[in-house]
């Protein structure tokens, strides 16, 4: 099979049926990208399929096939880090940070389609994302600011 | 390479010492051997020297020992070093350090003495100060109980004074200009004539001489950092995905590993068919793995003995390891507690009885006399067991060698990880077991156990040579972990005329410290203040006012949960005063500030009220509730503010007040407060472990959600610094959080809730 991560080529061997999350994490050794349940409850695992926000656990290796897939790691770096990561570090988002890859994956991935999420978007589209930690309020915060930067980008 | 050494240099207050090519400096905290019953028994390098920072021609280090589940501890950690060291944290290097006695808590055993936080006298010093000595006894080297900042902030504000100071005096001889006229900026020693000396260049010259001893700590007044806004020094490599945790751990020709024990907590495994997982693709090899099976003896003690609990699996891939082990035919033996949820609610109970009496911890006044003839107030409330489910599932990373063994994994608990591998390995030596403690994704106790670490030794004794990274599936860490415990409030309370005048508690609970302490080997002799905790010392002068403890017989094991007992009996302690403020027709706030014993916790009740605007009008529909919950040292109130809509109760905001007596860095405080109430809030309108044919009916997070974004409320937080000790804020936030909403709902509908989770009773939206 052949995927394109972070727009590189990847031949990976794998069984047809495992999940991409795995893929990932185990056999191309992108490590960003968490296991939280396995069972698209948590979110952890969202990564970009196509430019569309998807739970790695739930895509097979099979249906990954020839799709381009971006990872947090292919998202921004600490160097040149995208406004979505700029506005998670100034608002300081994270606390143990664990499901934090997943939920700038998918607000990288909102904000593409909606520039100007309101309120009750942002309700909608990140409470599938899980943060046991509590840091929902800032994670609101981060994507109000991040929304901010990328219009005047 | 690299590894700190501890020295035995006890005649010295501060210590420097070499390191290849460098200085490392440390705070001496045993006190003089005669003045200290322990340091006859310590070890020649134990505990006598323990160095924080290290200096070398390549950089700074500063070591930070305390584990990180992400409330910060690392970053602050480094911030207080720093703070006197005079460096930036992207200047220098933080590591979690190596397993040393000489990094024991000297605060997390205060805490556990039952006296009231702000109570000085005597005795409560006395008693606070052995139970000190028992931690520094077995060399704890732990993070829990909110202790990061209490163990910290004198220790090492002086680990980086004693460093600087001793730079300066380097700086001094190399450049022959008298050390007054030094200063130190930005990681430099800078000369009057602006040279800058950077601190690695001198990190030679220091190491050769003496440390200065003679060092004070800056007055506040001149912090450059602790009680400003600080940038976590993890925070850019958690929104990157560049953090390592203790699962993505990548180490030289690693298997992988999964496991599946018997779904009954602690039951036996009678048998297995695992051929058809041994023929599957990347599987390696199959092991049986050997545990404690725990029973009940005639008396009701725990009991246990050794033998055969569950199956790994290794194999070159951690997905191919969690099918392999789904494809194992399991025969599970018994568990020792009720199989059903009925069994366990009857033992709690029936656990009011003068036999099961843990302890009386407060009575003042006459209660019995003053409930004679009263109209009294009768309720009775019930908390669930719950998980603790941090996202990073357990996990674990060994590899065992000809004499010794190496471990990767976040433990609050260093020491005894090395402890318990050595005892899973047959080692004589804990030092053996070389440990790297690695950033955690969420503990909430959790990481306080050891089924990750001994599982992993387990199956990695069979592989010797070859390191075994262990994960468990997030249906495995359901099933295995060992949830908050379970217990019963039954309350009684009478008013007068001036207000509430009687209030009579009995809690009965599991003991999550005796469970959580007979799975370590470690005796629990006493009574346990846990099952009285945030009740016993609720911080009001009701003129009759009781508080009796009952220990429930061990049912399912249990564990510390985020702010432990007082996370359920907040909510029993803070629901019935709201109900007697109730039946006396007294404004909920107003009655507790007329209560309230303590100028501390008097403040803290003020600024909620202020926050709050607590008393000003809500339409029809919406409701306030007030709570006021100690625990950790720290007074914590929490207003909610509810709307009862036809799909259900909306949280819209909540407030959150907490006395900590020095806030470190006022963004992570916030954080880490608010986070504590949505932890409190979340787990209360949804979450609950039940048991039926013996197994935990909830595997995943659909049906133990907690909350999630569209739940949360707008929050509003504010640290006061009023208390005279600095204290951590990572559990206070919890407790009062089931309380205030329940109080609020109440106010809003007139529904009393009394049992968690409240989803039982009525929808939220």
């Amino acid at each position: 099979m052949k995927i394109t991560v972070n727009g590189d080529i990847r031949d990976v061997d794998v069984e047809a049926d495992m999940p991409l999350l795995w893929v990932l994490r185990d056999e191309l050794g992108l490590k960003g990208t968490k296991y939280g349940c396995g069972i698209a409850q948590c979110g952890a695992c969202t990564v970009h399929m196509d430019g569309l926000a998807v739970r790695s656990c739930q895509v097979t290796a099979a249906s990954a096939d020839g799709a381009e897939i971006v990872t947090i790691e292919g998202l921004g770096t600490p160097a040149a880090m995208h406004a979505v990561q700029e506005a998670w570090v100034e608002e300081q988002v994270a606390q143990c940070g664990y499901c934090q890859s997943g939920q700038i994956m998918q607000a990288a991935a909102m904000l593409d389609l909606n520039p100007e999420p309101s309120d009750s978007d942002i309700d909608a589209v990140m409470s599938g994302n899980l943060c046991r930690c509590g840091t929902y309020p800032r994670i609101r915060a981060a994507i109000k600011s991040a929304a901010t930067k990328l219009q005047e980008a | 390479m690299g590894r700190l050494k501890t020295f035995g240099r006890r005649a010295f207050l501060v210590g420097s010492v070499a390191v290849l090519g460098g200085v490392a400096f440390g705070a001496y905290v045993v006190r003089k051997p005669h003045d200290n019953p322990l340091a006859a028994g310590l070890k020649e390098g134990e505990a006598a020297f323990n160095p924080f920072v290290k200096v070398t021609s390549e950089a700074v280090t500063i070591i930070a020992p305390h584990a990180d589940k992400g409330q910060g501890a690392q970053s602050s950690q480094a911030a207080l070093v720093a703070e006197e060291l005079d460096v930036e944290l992207e200047q220098v290097r933080i590591s979690f350090g190596e397993p040393s006695a000489a990094y024991y808590n000297t605060a997390a055993a205060a805490e556990i003495a039952p006296f009231m936080s702000f109570d000085e006298s005597l005795t409560a010093r006395t008693v606070r100060g052995a139970l000190g000595a028992v931690v520094k006894v077995i060399g704890v080297m732990g993070t829990g109980g909110s202790s990061t900042m209490p163990d910290s902030f004198d220790k090492l504000r002086m680990a980086g004074a004693v460093a600087r100071e001793t730079l300066k005096r380097a700086a001094s001889n190399v450049s022959g200009v008298d050390v007054a006229q030094l200063k130190t900026e930005r990681g430099r020693v800078i000369l009057p004539d602006g040279t800058e000396l950077r601190y690695e260049d001198l990190a030679e010259a220091a190491a050769k001489i003496e440390p200065v001893a003679d060092v004070t700590l800056r007055d506040p007044s001149q912090w450059r950092l602790i009680g400003k806004p600080m940038t976590r020094s993890d925070i850019v490599p958690k929104s990157t995905g560049t953090l390592a945790y203790g699962i993505d751990r990548e180490i030289d020709g690693m298997v992988h590993a999964a496991i599946r024990f018997n779904p009954r907590q602690g039951g036996e495994m009678r048998g297995y068919d695992a051929s058809a997982a041994e023929g599957m693709r990347g599987v390696q090899k199959v092991v049986e793995v050997q545990g404690l099976i725990w029973s009940k003896d005639a008396d009701g003690a725990m009991t246990s003995r050794r033998g055969p609990i569950g199956v790994a699996v290794i194999a070159d891939n951690t997905w191919r390891a969690f099918q392999a082990v789904d494809a194992i035919s399991f025969d599970w033996g018994s568990a020792h507690y009720p199989s059903e949820m009925d069994g366990h609610w009857q033992a709690v109970a029936d656990s009011f009885t003068e036999d099961r009496l843990d302890a009386e911890w407060r009575h003042d006044g006459d209660v019995e006399a003053a409930l004679d003839g009263a109209q009294v107030v009768e309720a009775e409330y019930r908390a669930p067991y719950v998980a603790h489910a941090p996202l990073e599932p357990i996990s674990a990373t060994i590899r065992v060698d000809a004499d010794g063994a190496e471990v990767w994994a976040g433990h609050q608990l260093q020491r005894f990880v090395q402890m318990k591998v050595a005892e899973a390995l047959g080692l004589d030596d804990p030092e053996k077991v070389i440990f790297h403690n690695e950033f955690i994704g969420g503990s909430f106790g959790h990481r306080l156990e050891f089924e990750n670490i001994l599982t992993c030794a387990e199956i990695a004794k069979q592989m010797p040579g070859v390191p075994v990274k262990l994960t468990f599936s997030r249906e495995e860490d359901f099933a295995h972990d060992f949830p908050r415990q379970i217990g019963m409030a039954r309350m009684r309370g009478a008013v007068s005329g001036a207000g509430i005048d009687t209030y009579d508690a009995q809690v009965a609970t599991v003991s999550s410290s005796t469970s959580q302490a007979g799975r370590l080997g470690q005796p629990m002799p006493g009574a346990d203040s846990q099952i009285a905790a945030g009740l016993w010392n609720m911080p009001f002068a009701v003129p009759n006012m009781r508080m009796r403890a009952y220990r429930v017989p061990e049912l399912a094991p249990t564990s510390s949960w985020r702010s432990v007992g007082a996370s359920t009996q907040g909510f029993f302690g803070e629901s019935f005063m709201d109900e007697l403020c109730h039946a006396a027709g007294l404004d909920p706030l107003e009655e507790r500030l007329r209560l309230v014993n303590n100028p501390v916790h008097r403040k803290v009740l003020e600024t909620i009220g202020e926050m709050s605007n607590w008393g000003s009008p809500l339409r029809e529909g919406r409701g306030r509730g007030i709570a006021l919950v100690e625990s950790f040292g720290v007074p914590t109130a929490e207003v909610v503010e509810v709307t009862a809509t036809p799909q259900g109760i909306r949280m819209d905001r909540a407030y959150v007040v907490a006395d900590v007596g020095t806030v470190v860095d006022p963004v992570n405080f916030d954080n880490l407060m608010k986070g504590g109430l949505i932890w409190g809030l979340g787990h209360a309108i949804n979450c609950e472990i039940t048991y039926s044919d013996g197994m935990a009916e909830q595997s995943n997070y659909h049906a133990h959600e907690a909350m999630r974004l569209y739940q949360c409320p707008v929050i509003e937080t504010r640290g006061l610094e009023n208390a005279s000790k600095i204290r951590g804020i990572g559990e206070p936030p919890v407790p009062p959080a089931a309380p205030a909403l329940a109080n609020a709902i109440f106010a809003a509908t007139g529904q009393r809730l009394r049992a968690m989770p409240f989803n039982k009773f009525m929808d939220f939206v």
